[in-house]
């Protein structure tokens, strides 16, 4: 891997007599994209910062208040529930899904009959959306808890589990392909001087396979945790934050905390839910998540790259 | 003849014949693993397509049953013949196919322009390589770990006051949000073509555009599939942005027409729905079955490279 962006770097001096003839056509190549971009992140991000120190319930009538809006978010008992509820979700998901996506994508390549057909049903429920997934496995899950009287959305642990068998069912096939494609690019020689080395099928498995698929599983481990904290549709379509419970606040109101409402779910309530004056505090825990998952793919970096020099 | 030469002899052989018995025995558990392994995953891989057959027998079915008897064959009183369908397709006051045509239409629009727009802002960003190109790279990248909620709000406000908002102009802002990844993988491939052929081009009298063009462009084949399928899952399947951006008064996509039915009426007719799903995820599955092998890798790269 070191070696590749090494010779891709070697190969990437710039060539003046390209740079030239090519550097006064910006205003064909750049500025479609760079207008785009800036209408549809540029801007749009920006005065999402801006916003979140503002109250206001349009773009035009905000009002700066400094930092009141994330003190107030940071005492939403909502928001301070849906993070945990998040948290919890997206460790339990990484790790069902990486345990078992890992197990079969080693079986699957253990040239075994039937490998194809396998890989193609496995990788399938990744092709539906996320709310046509939640209505098809809110009639399962439905059609199965009638049977002791309940349904989906009377208990939190039902939402719980229910949305962790989805996310299984629709992202195991996808981290399968990615284990896959770590334990085929294993060289053959290695597993074989194992072998010769009179290693069994175990110590082969954590001396020699798994220390050489790290990359896989540090991608899948954090594109499991990410997708976890980010979810919405699934959530949105399953159960929209069902069973509620009434909690008494210290300052003697009363709110209503959804059960399983995840952190997506809860920003997107509290901007277009009854009351757009919280619109403010709304966009100041979107920022907070946003930090959140950023830091998320900045811990991943740094580990990513970490491995490389190591090798 | 010694009789210790005759023993190490024996030995010797009786050595092999213990060793194949252990390479005969090693090949049988393998096979019966094997096999056993095969027996499994065609369990599981029926169990793993049974939601969606669910989805089609309940299609069938009438809706006061989909609720009591999900799991059964509709038979007699419960065969719905194609009732479900006609009634979902008239559903609420929007016409289902209506929702189908702008999906299709969305979809189609905003992956063309995404690849025509970021290969050339990727071959531009490669070959000039200035301290502008630079940012602009890492503003992509950047864009890249930004949840959609960020921007949400003021996002769907600029599409309105900027007519953004009818399934004509809603690719703009498909090519601004999805820049990020689609530039990285390009400028990524962009990198490792050897600079020679351009050169070459160039050489002959070649200008940019023509470079681009008829050298590079056809270059790219690899990654303009990998992303393309990655940008047409993206936005067949997306939700959240079409749903805040569009004017839903006039328009709607597949998955906000099923969000729709849900939340519009009190008690929904699941039969119905479960009619429009099939509908909605047929396409799907062939446009899988038919090009398999570029999805999983497409989805791999994206992944990879993300």
């Amino acid at each position: 891997m070191k070696k590749n962006r090494k010779a891709q770097k070697a190969m990437n001096v710039n060539s003046p007599l390209l740079q030239r003839s090519i550097g006064k056509w910006w205003p064909l190549f750049l500025l479609p994209i760079m207008v785009a971009f800036s209408i549809g992140f540029l801007y749009p991000f920006f005065s999402g910062f801006y916003l979140s120190m503002c109250k206001f319930t349009t773009t035009s009538d905000a009002e700066y208040i400094g930092f009141e809006n994330y003190t107030k978010a940071f005492h939403d008992p909502t928001f301070v529930h849906a993070f945990w509820y998040t948290a919890l979700f997206a460790i339990t998901s990484l790790v069902i899904i990486n345990l078992i996506a890992f197990f079969v994508a080693y079986a699957l390549t253990m040239e075994i009959k039937g490998t194809n057909i396998f890989r193609t049903v496995f990788f399938m429920p990744n092709l539906i959306g996320g709310i046509v997934l939640g209505y098809i496995w809110s009639m399962i899950f439905n059609g199965v808890l009638l049977k002791y009287n309940t349904n989906i959305l009377m208990k939190q642990k039902y939402g719980f589990w229910g949305l962790i068998i989805l996310i299984c069912w629709q992202q195991i096939g996808y981290m399968m392909i990615i284990y896959i494609a770590g334990l085929q690019a294993i060289p053959e020689d290695i597993k074989e001087a194992a072998k010769i080395d009179g290693a069994g099928r175990v110590k082969t498995l954590t001396h020699i396979t798994l220390p050489n698929i790290m990359p896989s599983i540090t991608i899948c481990v954090f594109l499991t945790l990410t997708n976890g904290f980010k979810l919405f549709d699934q959530n949105l379509a399953l159960t929209g934050g069902m069973p509620y419970e009434f909690k008494l606040n210290p300052d003697g109101t009363a709110s209503i905390v959804k059960q399983t409402e995840m952190l997506a779910l809860n920003i997107y309530n509290t901007f277009y839910g009854q009351s757009a004056t919280a619109r403010g505090v709304a966009q100041a825990k979107a920022v907070m998540f946003f930090v959140l998952v950023a830091v998320i793919s900045i811990v991943q970096l740094v580990v990513t790259r970490s491995r490389e020099v190591q090798q | 003849m010694s009789k210790e030469k005759n023993e190490e002899l024996v030995d010797n052989e009786l050595q092999k014949v213990v060793g194949e018995e252990v390479v005969k025995k090693t090949i049988v558990t393998n096979k019966r693993l094997k096999l056993s392994l095969t027996i499994f995953f065609t369990v599981i891989s029926i169990v793993y397509v049974l939601p969606v057959v669910f989805v089609l027998i309940n299609s069938f079915k009438l809706n006061t049953f989909v609720k009591t008897d999900t799991f059964k064959i509709p038979r007699g009183e419960m065969f719905a013949k194609f009732a479900n369908y006609t009634k979902g397709v008239t559903f609420g006051n929007y016409p289902f196919i209506k929702s189908v045509a702008y999906s299709f239409l969305i979809t189609v629009l905003s992956t063309t322009l995404i690849l025509i727009f970021t290969s050339m802002a990727a071959w531009y960003i490669a070959r000039v390589n200035n301290i502008i190109c630079k940012i602009i790279y890492y503003l992509f990248v950047f864009s890249m770990v930004v949840p959609f909620q960020m921007v949400m709000f003021t996002l769907a406000r600029t599409a309105d006051s900027m007519h953004l908002n009818t399934p004509f102009t809603i690719p703009i802002i498909y090519l601004g949000f999805g820049a990020g990844l689609a530039s990285f993988m390009f400028v990524g491939f962009v990198r490792s073509i050897p600079l020679e052929i351009e050169e070459a081009a160039a050489i002959d009298g070649c200008g940019a555009v023509r470079t681009y063009f008829q050298v590079v462009f056809p270059m790219l084949q690899p990654t303009l599939i990998s992303v393309g399928i990655l940008e047409i899952m993206w936005i067949w399947n997306d939700y959240l942005l079409p749903y805040l951006s569009l004017d839903r008064t006039k328009y709607m996509t597949i998955p906000i027409h099923i969000q729709y039915l849900q939340g519009s009426y009190g008690t929904v007719d699941l039969g119905a729905m479960m009619a429009l799903i099939t509908i909605s995820i047929v396409p799907v599955i062939i446009f899988y079955l038919i090009c398999q092998k570029h999805i999983i890798k497409g989805v791999a790269a994206g992944a990879v490279k993300g």
